[in-house]
């Protein structure tokens, strides 16, 4: 099976290739940080003329996503919009497309740094969102349990037979999981930054975006030298 | 002729100069609207280029701006600044002279603005960004002659492109604006005078005297070079032989990875000592400069080194150039030598050190091709659109300007002068609007058109456009410093340092180091003498071999005997002929041969490293379609050697022109090859952002790599004009589609279909040593798939946990 399965909190999870998360008992269906009308954004604020074909790439992964695993609730966990105008700028065709999606569910819009404050768009505004044991929101708490949340993209870099290799990856422990970024173009936070070292346990996991997802002891990817090396 | 003034005149006679014949023919043709000098190093080339100037500003009544003076190298602006200045000051001529690069301070190049020297010295980007400035016109107004050194090196890549498209905006700022192009021995001199041109004015070709031909051998060495590979490692004791009998030899390789290892070979065999340094591009420019330095005192008897030496300055008294490699190109072996003494008509003296068994045939037949001054080079085909593009948003930054007007002067260029108005007008809605078929940014269009000219839409675009200005694109590096003092040693490719582990060691200026850690986007390393360095340096490109030395090569095989070969060289090639055949210039011979329990099939194409490697590319996807099971492959100049599960019985339709075509088309566009050329492209013309030092500190990257934009074009905008440049880019540079296509269609025209296929029942002689040669690629249509598997579980193993450890989650914490 191309998916790759988790316990949080007594909630049975699973990721999926794409970077969606879903929570099968809820038929719940996870993702963080679209942002959405990337483009028009860098467009109107640096007037680099990016290809503005990102917001439909990225519907287009989530209408398939949609389609594979029919949730009753979508919960977007903030970041889905690049800015506010941006979600205003937003094409007509892509709009409706959106609202076909969101037709015929429950739809929950956390506010990220990026899109804060209420949509004029339909579905829930909500700064964060509790389901059963879990709380959803966009920036990680230092010390929470049983917490989902985006915001800093991570990712993580593998080095094989001379080959680099970076993925997108989603960080879980116990007491939490961190999401990566679903939008299509959307940098990445090295999961060996010391702000999500600091956020994650010891004995944390990344797992890697693929079919299927991989998963890896975060520790190993730290960059910090392993007791073999570190003698010489 | 303007006369020459009699204190100049004076201050020659006093050293006992006189002026070289072509010298002297400079300051008669000094009318001309353009003109070309061809002449060797030592020749007081420069001299010559700014003689007229000197008569012309003697009377001292030019106000403002009279010569440009440009030049590949900032260094060597700086040093004709030198130069220039002693006989100016010395005999009191009323001449400013002042140099103008990215070293320039911000005080004094505003004040070069407004009030600019007589003579001003450059480069083509410094010359690109002064052009941005609303005061251009000013500035230039008077400019009466423009000067080109290096025009050869210039020509053969986009600078040259750029700074042609410059000389067309000068040209209409200062008309009459009269050129001059300073340029070594080249191939087709006509060709080089029509890139200096104003299209269509003509424009002369002076040709000093070539002076005496270089003194030009083979080393000879104890041990016979190896099978396979490069490095010259077996001419260690040879090569010192010959740098203790010279004053100072230069020691050129083709890669700087080569350079390195070289280096460290040499001076452990080095037991007297002898001062011998290292000097190639990746190394910090302190350290070059040190190079430099004791090389220009004489302090130094040899230096290994790359193309980084290839142009510029009398490095002192250098009277021996090694060549350690097949040089690939003969023109570029002909300038190289022409590094070895620098005294106008005293021979220069070289040595080439073939690497491999097979590189003595090439070294033979570039030996053979200097002596015959049958020079090589590929015709550059028309101007690249990328720097068009970047050329009409820098015209932008310096104000509204009209379509047609742009267009009249941008084909003026000679590289331009076929481009057709759609051409032209495709690259101007880019500039505008982005040119996607999805019409998205008519809000925020980069230009807009007012009252008949277009102009920036937000004026303060322009510091981003000059930010970005300029065509050379490095591979995205990371300085090397060591930990704790921070001394900065040199720079990887960022490609690199991501596949360095803590404690792995490389060479970087000939000292082993290890890898401890990445720190602010800086690779930090501690000094690990005597440990075997276990990465290769750089994956720096390879030079393909031209394909008139591909030519030579072939005609050697053609005969009988070949008593100026080594005897185990010709005996090899005899061998080969016995038991197969020798490959023909016009026909493509295929073996195919069982060896180590797989089919082998190899392919000699002689069409070039790049051209060879898009065959193997090509070939084992057709292959692997046709059922074949290809396992790999691996290319070099002359041929590539394919193995996999299934004999090949009947290889020519797998090379049918139109099904390779559509491979190219279809499969090799997601190569990373593409890529790499799209991320190139994409930056000079403007699409996305230069990544400037400054810009990258921050560990959140806010960029997304090129390859998710290539993608996401290719996905929903095919037709876009930045994918069509890509194509072009790749087709006459990395891919070299170019060069399968010329070698098909010369085996096309024989009648029995040109194709050669010997069957044989074990490896030949001539594809022995491919199976030697590094650099194999492996076919595998999952292959990345399965490399992250394998990287996942050695994580795993390391840390003492299977993969029955993961998933499901165990309870953790």
């Amino acid at each position: 099976m191309n998916s790759y399965s988790f316990t949080l909190a007594g909630a049975a999870l699973t990721l999926l290739p794409s970077g969606a998360l879903l929570w099968s008992a809820e038929a719940m269906l996870v993702v963080s940080d679209l942002h959405l009308g990337k483009s028009e954004r860098f467009a109107r604020r640096t007037g680099t003329l990016l290809p503005p074909y990102e917001t439909r790439e990225t519907l287009a992964r989530l209408d398939a996503d949609i389609q594979a695993t029919a949730p009753r609730t979508v919960l977007c966990l903030g970041d889905s919009f690049d800015d506010a105008e941006a979600a205003a700028a937003l094409a007509e065709e892509d709009l409706s497309w959106l609202t076909r999606l969101m037709a015929g569910r429950s739809w929950l819009w956390i506010e990220g740094n990026h899109d804060p404050g209420p949509l004029a768009l339909g579905g829930s505004h909500l700064a964060q969102h509790r389901a059963g044991p879990l709380t959803f929101r966009h920036i990680a708490e230092p010390g929470a349990e049983a917490e989902i949340s985006g915001h800093y993209h991570p990712k993580a870099r593998l080095a094989a037979r001379g080959e680099s290799l970076t993925r997108p990856c989603l960080l879980h422990d116990a007491a939490r999981a961190i999401l990566p970024a679903y939008g299509a173009y959307t940098g990445g936070l090295s999961c060996a930054d010391p702000v999500l070292l600091s956020l994650m346990r010891e004995d944390a996991r990344a797992v890697l975006l693929g079919a299927p997802p991989r998963a890896v002891p975060l520790i190993s990817l730290s960059g910090r030298p392993r007791a073999s090396t570190s003698s010489r | 002729m303007p006369a020459l003034p009699p204190s100049l005149d004076t201050w020659f006679a006093a050293r006992g100069w006189s002026l070289h014949p072509h010298q002297r023919e400079m300051l008669d043709r000094a009318a001309d609207p353009a003109l070309l000098l061809i002449a060797p190093t030592g020749g007081g080339k420069t001299l010559a280029g700014f003689l007229p100037t000197l008569a012309e500003l003697a009377p001292g009544t030019h106000k403002g701006l009279h010569t440009l003076y440009i030049s590949p190298l900032k260094a060597l602006a700086a040093d004709i600044r030198r130069n220039l200045t002693r006989p100016v000051e010395e005999t009191g001529l009323p001449i400013r002279i002042e140099d103008r690069t990215g070293d320039t301070s911000y005080t004094k190049r505003r004040r070069q603005r407004a009030d600019p020297p007589h003579i001003l010295l450059t480069t083509p980007e410094s010359l690109a960004l002064l052009l941005t400035y609303e005061d251009a016109p000013r500035i230039f107004a008077g400019l009466s002659r423009v000067i080109v050194d290096e025009i050869h090196a210039l020509a053969e890549s986009k600078r040259g492109d750029q700074l042609m498209l410059s000389l067309a905006r000068l040209s209409r700022l200062a008309p009459g604006l009269r050129r001059v192009g300073l340029s070594a021995t080249v191939e087709d001199p006509a060709a080089i005078a029509r890139f200096l041109a104003r299209h269509p004015e003509p424009c002369a070709v002076l040709q000093a005297d070539p002076g005496p031909d270089p003194d030009i051998a083979m080393l000879q060495t104890l041990a016979p070079p190896p099978w396979a590979g490069g490095g010259g490692r077996y001419a260690i004791p040879e090569v010192l032989a010959q740098v203790k009998a010279h004053r100072t030899t230069l020691i050129f390789h083709n890669t700087r990875a080569q350079a390195e290892i070289f280096f460290r070979e040499l001076w452990l065999a080095n037991t007297e000592n002898l001062p011998i340094g290292i000097h190639h591009g990746s190394l910090a420019r302190e350290q070059r400069e040190r190079v430099e330095q004791a090389m220009v005192e004489g302090k130094l008897r040899a230096v290994v080194c790359t193309g980084s030496l290839d142009l510029g300055i009398d490095w002192g008294d250098v009277d021996l150039v090694i060549q350690v490699g097949a040089p690939k190109n003969v023109k570029r072996l002909v300038q190289r030598i022409g590094r070895a003494n620098h005294r106008y008509n005293a021979p220069s003296k070289a040595l080439l050190v073939p690497a491999n068994r097979f590189e003595i045939v090439e070294c033979t037949a570039a030996l053979e091709a200097v002596r015959a001054h049958d020079l090589d080079g590929d015709p550059r085909g028309p101007g690249p659109r990328d720097v068009l593009c970047q050329h009409i948003l820098a015209t932008a930054a310096a104000g509204p300007f009209d379509a047609g007007t742009l267009y009249a002067e941008v084909t003026s260029a000679g590289a331009y002068s076929a481009l057709t108005r759609a051409e032209f007008y495709a690259c101007l809605d880019f500039a505008a609007t982005g040119g996607y078929a999805l019409k998205a940014y008519d809000r925020y269009q980069r230009l807009v058109l007012k009252s008949g000219l277009w102009q920036l839409r937000d004026p303060r675009t322009a510091a981003q456009i000059r930010l970005n200005l300029g065509t050379i694109i490095d591979s995205e590096t990371l300085g090397v410093r060591l930990r704790g003092r921070g001394a900065p040693l040199g720079e990887v490719e960022e490609y690199f340092a991501s596949t360095l582990t803590p404690g792995d060691t490389f060479l970087m200026g000939g000292e082993v180091v290890r890898y401890e850690g990445l720190r602010e986007m800086t690779v930090e390393v501690s000094r690990a003498p005597g440990r075997t360095p276990k990465v290769a340096v750089f994956s720096g490109s390879k030079f393909s071999t031209s394909t008139q030395l591909s030519h030579r090569i072939l005609d050697l095989f053609r005969q009988p005997d070949w008593p100026e070969l080594p005897a185990h060289t010709a005996h090899w090639l005899a061998l080969q002929r016995e038991v197969s055949r020798l490959p023909e210039r016009d026909r493509l011979l295929i073996e195919t041969f069982p060896h180590d329990g797989r089919a082998h099939l190899c392919l000699y194409g002689f069409a070039g490293r790049a051209a060879q490697q898009t065959l193997g590319l090509l070939l084992t996807k057709r292959m692997e379609d046709e059922g074949l099971h290809p396992l790999g492959f691996v290319a070099t100049d002359y041929a590539t050697l394919i193995w996999g599960l299934d004999e090949v019985t009947d290889p020519a339709p797998l090379l049918d022109p139109a099904a390779l075509r559509e491979g190219l088309d279809t499969w090799l566009a997601g190569n990373a090859v593409m890529k790499r050329t799209f991320r190139a492209s994409a930056i000079i013309a403007g699409l996305i952002d230069r990544n400037t030092p400054g810009r990258r500190k921050t560990g959140r990257q806010a960029t997304f790599s090129s390859d998710i934009l290539y993608d996401t074009l290719r996905k929903y905008d095919p037709g876009h004009l930045l994918l069509d440049i890509t194509r072009e880019e790749a087709l006459r540079g990395l891919v070299s589609f170019g060069r399968i296509e010329e070698m098909l269609s010369r085996i096309a025209s024989q009648n029995d279909g040109g194709i050669d296929h010997a069957r044989l029942d074990r490896v030949t002689p001539l594809a022995a040593p491919l199976l030697l040669e590094h650099g194999r690629v492996p076919v595998e249509g999952a292959a990345r798939e399965r490399l992250v598997a394998e990287a996942a579980e050695s994580l795993l193993a390391a840390a003492g946990l299977a993969e029955a450890d993961l998933q499901p989650s165990a309870p953790m914490g």
